[in-house]
């Protein structure tokens, strides 16, 4: 390897900085800040692992969903996501990382995944509610990262987005058959929506003066709007559904603001957010556990594959 | 198509896609959550249009009592590891697969009643032969890989044994030769254990219990228990729907 000099150094820099300003999109090959390929590592890891770990609460229902239509959905969404888990990891490996090494970060906890994903599903009406509203912020984060200055995550995101779209629009129509249903059933999809509408607007972290990242990733356009913003686009799009829904949200607090043209919104309990952050929310534990004993459960099965590949001259994926 | 053998076959991919809907979230690698939730909803998806040609979907599935079930005891085994998983899939695919077949072939040129069936087992024959081709490159991988591979895979081929003679327990209403489809099985799954170094089991592969026991709604103790987990929402709110 060559040494790179001061010199070449900021030519280097100019080359990055003139294509991130005339949004022309880094490639794997090009030359980019070391702190860049770190951050997206990061961002682009974590989304993987939420990916995976955000199969969990929802797989938790495939062998109770109450028709097997429902069922098909679900399990075509849990699919889907292990689905996007793999776009993801891919990406991440053009800057120059391995699945192994990301998800070693994950079960050893020095990467995380999205905080929402630590609570539970206690009824069948929560698979609905997480397709509405946590599919709903998810996509509402990610639709602008299909613009993201990073290519192979940009193209990941116009994938994964088509088919969250989907996705949500199905946990909508779940919810609104259950909200139109019998009175139990009315009362299960207000119960999951009182449960779920606050971790959801937690999915934009924190508020703009405690992001740590924020402003670095933006000149980068890693990220394009701030997590204040995007919280407030969610809920705007929120509540006229939730109307049409026949469901209220849990905030007494929420009303229409003229003079804005947005809604305004109650405080979000940020204790509960960096508690749950640092792995003291109801499921970090279990979450964590599972994929821990599928990953050492299944050594026997990958060192398997890998000994039978090299002794049929296969290669080793 | 009779109502017997739709029921049969419909609950054979009902109970095996159940099954294969459990490993979601702990497979051993990410690829292998795909390719079973995938084979799941295959299994679903031929298990949905099957019992609707006997009635209501959902009615079938979730108000049925486990001595009402047809499928071969076979496809309610607990998963156990990776490869037991592995080695029923490759038991029961080879089974659809050949039977699926033949029900395609027969049904062209064959009257107006073979019309549903025909159609059903040329779609899912196709399916099917992807399951084969996954259990089959599996067994292969756990056969001739490591030391433990082997052990747990040749363990789970022994185990399973015994449930395969009813697999070919003739179904009313199913124009096939039994004893000729029995043959192929032998010989496909034979000619898959032998490649994979494994020793095909020299046990029984019916027994006084297992005999066609399944298509007459004689179950395994876990089967009652993966029913109470499937059917108790549904049960709990009769009438709604979802």
């Amino acid at each position: 390897m060559t040494a790179v000099t001061a010199d070449t150094q900021e030519a280097y820099e100019a080359v990055f900085d003139a294509a991130v300003a005339a949004d022309e999109r880094i490639e794997p090959r090009d030359w980019m800040p070391e702190a860049y390929r770190a951050t997206l590592v990061r961002q682009i890891a974590q989304h993987a692992h939420s990916e995976i770990i955000g199969m969990q609460p929802e797989a938790n229902w495939i062998t109770r969903a109450p028709s097997l239509r429902r069922k098909a959905i679900l399990i075509a969404k849990v699919q889907d996501e292990a689905g996007h888990g793999l776009y993801l990891y891919s990406a991440a490996e053009t800057l120059g990382t391995s699945r192994d090494e990301l998800l070693d970060k994950l079960h050893t906890g020095r990467q995380k995944y999205s905080s929402i994903f630590n609570y539970p599903t206690l009824t069948w009406a929560d698979v609905g509610a997480i397709g509405w509203l946590v599919d709903g912020a998810a996509i509402t984060n990610q639709v602008p990262l299909c613009r993201c200055s990073y290519g192979p995550y940009a193209r990941a995101m116009v994938r994964i987005c088509k088919e969250e779209s989907f996705h949500q629009r199905q946990g909508y129509e779940s919810l609104l058959a259950l909200s139109r249903g019998t009175p139990e059933q009315h009362a299960m999809a207000q119960d999951a929506v009182n449960r779920w509408w606050w971790p959801s607007l937690m999915m934009f972290g924190p508020p703009d003066d405690e992001s740590s990242h924020s402003a670095q990733s933006m000149a980068w356009k890693i990220k394009r709007h701030s997590n204040d913003e995007l919280r407030q686009r969610f809920v705007d799009i929120c509540v006229p559904q939730a109307e049409t829904l026949g469901l209220t949200l849990p905030d007494p607090d929420l009303r229409w603001n003229e003079e804005r043209g947005h809604y305004d919104f109650g405080p979000i309990d940020w204790t509960e957010f960096w508690d749950v952050l640092k792995g003291n929310g109801p499921c970090n534990e279990q979450r964590i556990t599972q994929r821990r004993r599928a990953h050492e459960e299944g050594a026997w099965v990958r060192e398997a594959a890998a000994a039978y590949a090299a002794k049929h001259g296969e290669a080793t994926p | 198509m009779s109502t017997a053998a739709a029921l049969a076959l419909g609950d054979d991919a009902l109970v095996l896609s159940h099954r294969l809907g459990e490993w979601a979230g702990h497979a051993p690698v990410l690829e292998e959550e795909v390719a079973l939730a995938n084979i799941a909803l295959d299994l679903l998806g031929q298990a949905r249009v099957l019992l609707s040609l006997v009635g209501d979907e959902d009615e079938l599935a979730y108000l049925r009592e486990e001595r009402a079930f047809r499928n071969v005891q076979l496809v309610e085994q607990p998963n156990g590891d990776f490869a037991h998983t592995i080695v029923r899939q490759l038991y029961f695919s080879t089974y659809q697969r050949l039977l699926y077949g033949r029900l395609a072939a027969a049904g062209e040129g064959a009257g107006a009643g073979a019309g549903q069936l025909t159609g059903l087992a040329a779609k899912a024959v196709k399916e099917v032969a992807y399951h084969q081709d996954h259990a089959e490159q599996w067994t292969l991988r756990l056969g001739d890989g490591t030391a433990e591979s082997h052990q747990r895979t040749q363990r789970a081929c022994t185990a399973l044994w015994r449930f395969t003679g009813e697999l070919f327990h003739p179904v009313a209403g199913l124009d096939v030769d039994w004893q000729e489809l029995e043959s192929d099985w032998l010989a496909s799954v034979t000619a898959v254990l032998e490649r994979a170094t494994l020793t095909v089991p020299d046990g029984p592969r019916t027994g006084a219990w297992s005999a066609g026991a399944g298509r007459q709604g004689l179950h395994t103790e876990s089967f009652g228990r993966m029913l109470a987990e499937m059917q108790h929402l549904h049960r709990s709110h009769p009438g709604a729907s979802w």
